[in-house]
Parts: C-alpha cells; sequence; structure tokens
C-alpha cells in the first residue's frame, strides 16, 4: 500500500512537472511587462522616451537545430539557392551543407551568418516576429535582479566586457549565461541579435520627427545628440546595427523571436 | 550587377583611351595623366617602408585588415587588442603627395564590432571614417587623394570612439612631400599611446579595459610601439656612429600629450606636428599631441644607449613608456668622455658626524662607532634559523615549482629592475650596481636584498671593487613578488640556488634575518 502510494504521488508530480515544463516548452517565451526606453540618440523635437507595450520574446536565441528544421522544411531557404539579395555570400557559412550541420557545429548554439530576411521568414513560420529595438533594448536592460539593470556600473562592466572580446571560433550553447529578470537568456554575452528596425537605430518611434538626425556620426561628433554619454555597450549595439544591411550575415549576428500578447 | 559593373568599367577604360590617344596627338601627355597602379608596401613598426622614388604621382592600392586579437601587453600581461593589420599600432602607410589612394578596408570575420578608419590625411567627412564603415567578414573601399603632405595618424572612429583608439587602432600615414624629404641613414616608426586596464601596472593575467580609469585619463600603462618592452632588449632600434637617423613619432593617445625626449641626444631638426617644413632645430623635447605628430632627425655622433622616453617622466620610469636606440661604432672621446674620475666628497656633515643610514638622521657618534656598531651586529648572525628557513623553504617549493617562481620573477624584474639593473644584471657603469655576480649580495644575503627591495638603499656601497653613490628607490612590490624576483636574482645572476621565501620576509620583518658577513 504504501509503495503504491508514493508512486501515485509521484506520478502525479511528474504529471505538474511534464504539465509545466511542456507550458514552457510549447511557446519558449517570456513576457516582458510594459515599458520605457530612452534611446541612445534622440531628436529635439520628439520626446525623449518611447513607451513600449507588454510582449513575449523568446527566452533563448534560436539555435542552428531548430534553424535547421526550419530550412529543411523551407527549402528555399537554403544555403545553395539563396539569392544574394537576401543574404550575402557567408549565409549559413559555418554549416556543411545545405542540410548538415557537420560535426564542428554545435546544434544548440545560437545560429548565426542569419540574414535579417532570413531571420524575419524564420519568425514567420513559427507565427511570431522579430522584435523592435525598443522591444530588445527594454528586456535587454534587465540584470539579473532588476528590470533596469543600467543603474548598476558592473553590469555594464560585465556587457563591455564581452563586447570588448573576439567572437570565440566555436560558439558555446544557448543558455550558459544566468537568466536576466524576466527569465531571459543571453541577451548579452552570446552573440548579436537582430531586430525589426535595425536600420533605424536612431528612430524614437515618431517617425515624422527623425529628419534631422545623421547616421553617420564618427569619432567625437558620434556623442552629439546622445542620451547617455556613458552607455558604451549602447553607442556599440547602435554602431554595430548601423553598420548592417538586410542582406549582410556574420559570423557573431543570431537573432531571437517576439510576439504580440 | 556585376556584369554591368564589368561593362561599365570597359567603357570607361575605353573612353579614357581615346581620350588619352587624342590628348597625345594633340600635345604632350602631362605627367599627372598617365597614372601607374601600385600596392602600397605596409610596415610594422619600428619599420618604415622605403622613400618613395617616383617623380610623379600614382593610385596606390592599400589593403588594411581589422583583427580583434588578443595579445602580450607586458610580461605576463594580457589585452583585447583591436588593431589595423594585427599589430598595435597599426601598419605605417607611405604614399606620395598628389598619389589617388584607393583604400581597401577589410573586417575580419571574427571581429567582434564594426569598424572604420579616419586617416588625417584625408580631405572629406570623417577623413574617410563614413565611407569605410565596416561590419565583421565585410570589405569597404573608398579612395582619396593625398592633397597635403605630412605625417598623419589615423585611427578607428566608430562610437565609441575613445574605446575603439584605447584598443589600439591607430597609426601613421606619411604623405611624402613632391620634392621627398632630406635623405637620411636609417628612419623608423615609432608611436605612444596609453591602456586602461582593470589591474594595475604589471598586474599578471588578462586585464580587461577600463572604462572608469579611461573617464579619468589616469592610464597604467604608457607604452611605445603598442607593449611595454617593444622597443628595448632585442627589439631596439639601432644605428651606427656618424649617421642621420629620422623618427617618424605619433601619438594615438587617447588622452594623453607626449613630452618625446631622446635620452642623450639632441634633435637636430623636428618637423612639429608632423608638418613638412622644419620649424626648429636643435630641439631637447618636442610635444606631441594626442591624434598628432612629429618628425625628429638627429646624427649620431658617439657609440652607446640612448633611451626614448616621454619625458612626463613618470610615464617612463613607472608606466612603461621607454624605448632603445642602439648606437655601435667608435668612441669619440672629445664628444663624450665618460667618467673620468670618481673620488670621496663627504660633504660638511662629515666634518658634524655620520649619517644615520636608516634614520636619515644625523648621528652624533663620529664616523668611527658608527662604523663598529654595525660591524658588531652583522657579527651576530643567528646561523641555526637561516639553516630552519632554508630547511622549510625547500618544503615550500615542493608545492609550488621553483620554476614557475623563477618565472614569475622574471615578469617582475623586468618590469621594476631592469632600467636600471639592466636586463643582464650588469648595471650601468659607474651609475647603477651590478647585481651579476655581486659580492655585495653575497656579503649582505638575503636580509640585505630584502632591505634594498622594500625599504630602498642610498649612500655610497662598494659592489665588485667599485663605488656607486646613488639612490634605490623602495619597490613596491608585493610579498610573492619580491620573493620571485629575489630568487630569480639568485639563480639568474648569481648562479646560486638560494631561494627567498616568504618566511625569510617574515623573519625579515621581526627583526630575526640579519646580513650575513
Amino acid at each position: 500500500m504504501r509503495t503504491r502510494g508514493f508512486n501515485k504521488i509521484k506520478i502525479v508530480g511528474l504529471l505538474i512537472v511534464f504539465s509545466v515544463t511542456g507550458v514552457y516548452c510549447q511557446s519558449g517565451m517570456v513576457k516582458i511587462t510594459a515599458g520605457t526606453y530612452t534611446p541612445l540618440y534622440v531628436d529635439d523635437t520628439t520626446d525623449q522616451s518611447v513607451d513600449v507595450d507588454a510582449f513575449l520574446i523568446d527566452k533563448y536565441p534560436v539555435t542552428n537545430e531548430q534553424f535547421l528544421e526550419f530550412v529543411k522544411t523551407n527549402p528555399k531557404w537554403k544555403r545553395s539557392e539563396i539569392s544574394l539579395l537576401f543574404a550575402d555570400n557567408s549565409y549559413l557559412a559555418h554549416w556543411k551543407s545545405d542540410f548538415e550541420l557537420g560535426e564542428s557545429v554545435n546544434p544548440n548554439a545560437p545560429v548565426i551568418n542569419i540574414s535579417w530576411f532570413a531571420a524575419k521568414a524564420f519568425a514567420k513560420y513559427k507565427g511570431k516576429r522579430l522584435p523592435t529595438v525598443a522591444e530588445w533594448e527594454l528586456a535587454a536592460m534587465a540584470d539579473e535582479s532588476e528590470k533596469n539593470g543600467y543603474g548598476n556600473p558592473n553590469y555594464i562592466a560585465k556587457i563591455l566586457k564581452w563586447y570588448s572580446k573576439p567572437t570565440p571560433v566555436f560558439l558555446p550553447a544557448i543558455g550558459s549565461n544566468k537568466p536576466n529578470y524576466y527569465g531571459v537568456y543571453d541577451l548579452h554575452g552570446l552573440v548579436w541579435e537582430w531586430t525589426a528596425d535595425f536600420f533605424n537605430a536612431l528612430v524614437t518611434g515618431e517617425s515624422r520627427g527623425d529628419g534631422g538626425i545623421n547616421r553617420n556620426l564618427f569619432c567625437g561628433s558620434g556623442s552629439i545628440g546622445a542620451t547617455d554619454f556613458k552607455n558604451y555597450p549602447a553607442f556599440m549595439r547602435f554602431a554595430f546595427r548601423s553598420s548592417l544591411k538586410a542582406n549582410y550575415t556574420t559570423s557573431n549576428l543570431g537573432f531571437r523571436c517576439a510576439k504580440d500578447l | 550587377m556585376k556584369s554591368l559593373k564589368k561593362y561599365l568599367g570597359l567603357f570607361i577604360v575605353a573612353a579614357l583611351f581615346t581620350s588619352g590617344l587624342f590628348i597625345q596627338s594633340c600635345s604632350e601627355v602631362k605627367s599627372t595623366e598617365l597614372q601607374k597602379t601600385i600596392e602600397a608596401n605596409l610596415t610594422y613598426a619600428p619599420y618604415v617602408p622605403n622613400k618613395i622614388n617616383r617623380d610623379r604621382p600614382a593610385k596606390v592600392i592599400v589593403e588594411m585588415e581589422v583583427r580583434e586579437l588578443v595579445g602580450r601587453l607586458s610580461d605576463g600581461v594580457e589585452y583585447t587588442f583591436w588593431t589595423f593589420g594585427g599589430q598595435v599600432p597599426g601598419q605605417f602607410i607611405r604614399v606620395r603627395e598628389g598619389d589617388e589612394v584607393e583604400f581597401r578596408l577589410h573586417n575580419h570575420p571574427t571581429s567582434k564590432l564594426p569598424h572604420n578608419i579616419d586617416l588625417h590625411a584625408v580631405t572629406g567627412p570623417g577623413g574617410g571614417a563614413v565611407s569605410s564603415f565596416t561590419t565583421p567578414g565585410h570589405t569597404s573601399v573608398f579612395s582619396f587623394k593625398a592633397l597635403n603632405a605630412g605625417l598623419y595618424v589615423y585611427h578607428c572612429a566608430t562610437a565609441p570612439v575613445g574605446l575603439h583608439i584605447a584598443n589600439g587602432m591607430y597609426g601613421l600615414i606619411l604623405v611624402e612631400p613632391e620634392e621627398g624629404l632630406p635623405p637620411v641613414d636609417r628612419e623608423y616608426y615609432v608611436m605612444q599611446s596609453e591602456f586602461y586596464t582593470e589591474g594595475g601596472y604589471g598586474e599578471e593575467g588578462f586585464q580587461p579595459f577600463s572604462m572608469e580609469k579611461a573617464l579619468d585619463e589616469n592610464p597604467d600603462y604608457v607604452v611605445f610601439n603598442g607593449s611595454v618592452g617593444s622597443l628595448v632588449g632585442d627589439n631596439s632600434i639601432t644605428a651606427k656612429v656618424g649617421e642621420r637617423v629620422r623618427l617618424f613619432v605619433g601619438n594615438g593617445g587617447p588622452n594623453l600629450v607626449s613630452s618625446f625626449h631622446v635620452i642623450g641626444e639632441i634633435f637636430d631638426a623636428v618637423y612639429q606636428e608632423g608638418g613638412t617644413s622644419v620649424k626648429q632645430n636643435n630641439v631637447q623635447t618636442t610635444l606631441i599631441p594626442a591624434g598628432g605628430s612629429a618628425i625628429v632627425e638627429f646624427k649620431v655622433d658617439v657609440p652607446g644607449e640612448f633611451i626614448l622616453v616621454d619625458h612626463s617622466i613618470f610615464r617612463a620610469f613607472n608606466k612603461g613608456a621607454l624605448g632603445k636606440l642602439a648606437v655601435s661604432g667608435p668612441e669619440d672621446k672629445t664628444i663624450y668622455s665618460g667618467k673620468t674620475e670618481d673620488k670621496l666628497y663627504n660633504g660638511i656633515e662629515d666634518q658634524l658626524g655620520a649619517i644615520d643610514r636608516r634614520s636619515g638622521k644625523y648621528n652624533n657618534t663620529n664616523r668611527e662607532n658608527y662604523v663598529s656598531k654595525y660591524s658588531s651586529e652583522a657579527q651576530n648572525v643567528d646561523y641555526s634559523s637561516l639553516a630552519e628557513a632554508a630547511n622549510s623553504s625547500h618544503k615550500e617549493e615542493s608545492s609550488s615549482s621553483v620554476s614557475d617562481i623563477v618565472k614569475m620573477g622574471k615578469r617582475v624584474y623586468q618590469t621594476t629592475c631592469f632600467p636600471c639593473h639592466q636586463s643582464d644584471g650588469e648595471g650601468i657603469a659607474n651609475v647603477f650596481p651590478p647585481i651579476k655576480n655581486s659580492d655585495w649580495i653575497e656579503k649582505n644575503g638575503k636580509a640585505g636584498m630584502i632591505r634594498a627591495v622594500n625599504e630602498g638603499l642610498s649612500g655610497e656601497i662598494k659592489v665588485n671593487g667599485k663605488s656607486y653613490n646613488n639612490i634605490m628607490p623602495p619597490q613596491q612590490l608585493n610579498e610573492k613578488e619580491m620573493t620571485a624576483v629575489l630568487t630569480y636574482v639568485y639563480k639568474q645572476f648569481n648562479n646560486s640556488d638560494e631561494t627567498v621565501t616568504a618566511e625569510d620576509i617574515a623573519k625579515y620583518r621581526a627583526g630575526k634575518l640579519m646580513a650575513k658577513k
């Protein structure tokens, strides 16, 4: 009797565990509550901050394995047939072939060498979309314990340390960093990530007000109009985004998806 | 797209050809209209590409690759450098006034960040920065005409620009004037810059960038050619007596202004701020702004070692801003005699009484008393405690290997001791005593060495039969560094298996470790 009772409890317990993880597995997403994000560059004529509605974001960046599954079911996105308009020559260059990762690629590492078009197509296939810059930045503001970690100099220093290191030859698997306040992993410390409106890195949300902003600010003039001179990581993300075109692929740029609530 | 470009190219070539023929048939071809295309020969510091021998401009293609790599900042200290061409400073570019330069900037696929290049020699927005902005794994191409001759700094200008420069992204481009520069025998490339590391000077291991120190403009490293020691020892630049030397000196900053000076030389000519005319002759120290340059020329008349420094001198002594020009050849005693005499000078205090070396105060007893007091103390050695210390130190060694300690000692030596005692331990004749095969070390033993390092040493001492009268300041070393460097000095320079251990230092501090006779 006793043993059977225990077994029952065990089974019920297992069921609960399965159903809970099942919910997470299915969506793999977490909710980011509504908030405001202050862009690095703003125009005098617009408000300084952007209101962001609550949304869902992937817990992890998209992996090689997940992207391979996408390419297999959507073969027009395979490497050998992609048009240069949609992805440049290094598209999925780290894979062994169109449908094989090869031994040197960790299936659980974030997928890289992905163009914006390819990332967008993957998101659509999954019934999701790419996060906007404002959404991504809002989620990435959080450190391990707070929604806004930018007040914590250690947080900025930690991100800066990662930005200052060259890309490793073999990327580690997703989830090896600690999750942030919302339970999102790897927003910092693994790969750069595409955003839906990457090209409008300067856009404040009110596109009519953005006419006066010059994207090509270099050297000392790079600080003209910046809202936070000390947020070097933000400058670096801005610089990275503005160096891209939608068909570009690089060996440290991946993505994750978002979804409306 | 590609084939369209090809056709367009053919069309242009054809058009040029016909117009060229036309001009030729009408009048003489101007030298500037028939341009040769050549690839620029780029060099790493301290070397400079050969003088340009063309009498007309050309189209010059410069290929440069941006790499982000972990490298050596000092012995035992690593840093992530962002580089033009894989080294700091970036490759030296030499073109001629009027050249059309086609710049191809490649950003290696392993780069974490986009980069660009702002060449101060460019006339145009951003000095090329806008046109050369390149994401990892891509190449940007742009062209400019070298309108102004001079020696110019180039650097990365991607936001945040300070960080890109602080991590090593700078170099020099010389736009040689049409008429060329006066002939010299040797040309070298020297570039000063600072590094802002989380750990202090010499702190071992990988050192991340410190944003706080950068904003405070308070670097731990000020160096020539990208790292501590990159211009000393085997890497010294060289010349022979009688030769004329030209240094192309740049300052990458990012923050500090350099007071550039060569110890024991006078610059015969200085092209101030990297301009094209000699603004001053007979200069001791020339000021080089951050993001600026200077060309200095001098003839070397006597042999010896000439030390390049930033004469903001703590940077040279404590932060790494040292280089060496080794000049070989016959001596000329009429120009420099060397030391001709060395005699005792005891000062007025000798008549009043000896100075107590330990307290630095006048000692009222006479010199004889002073001497006898210390010699009796020295005879009072507790040999049994020494033997004990030696035994226990041998036990300790088995846990951390002697070779590791010696390795660390070498690093400490080469960051702290070598400016005076030299890398070979021979010191500098009549100025700094040798610590190689030194009878002073033999006589004074561990206690003497620990005292010298810990408290400094001043006043006259005799080493291997010669007198030295100089000041050794106390060294800022922790216990581990002290044991390592002293063990290294024993092993490397005194052919001794003696080790200095933490226990020795503890005993010394407790007053139990005395100098041997």
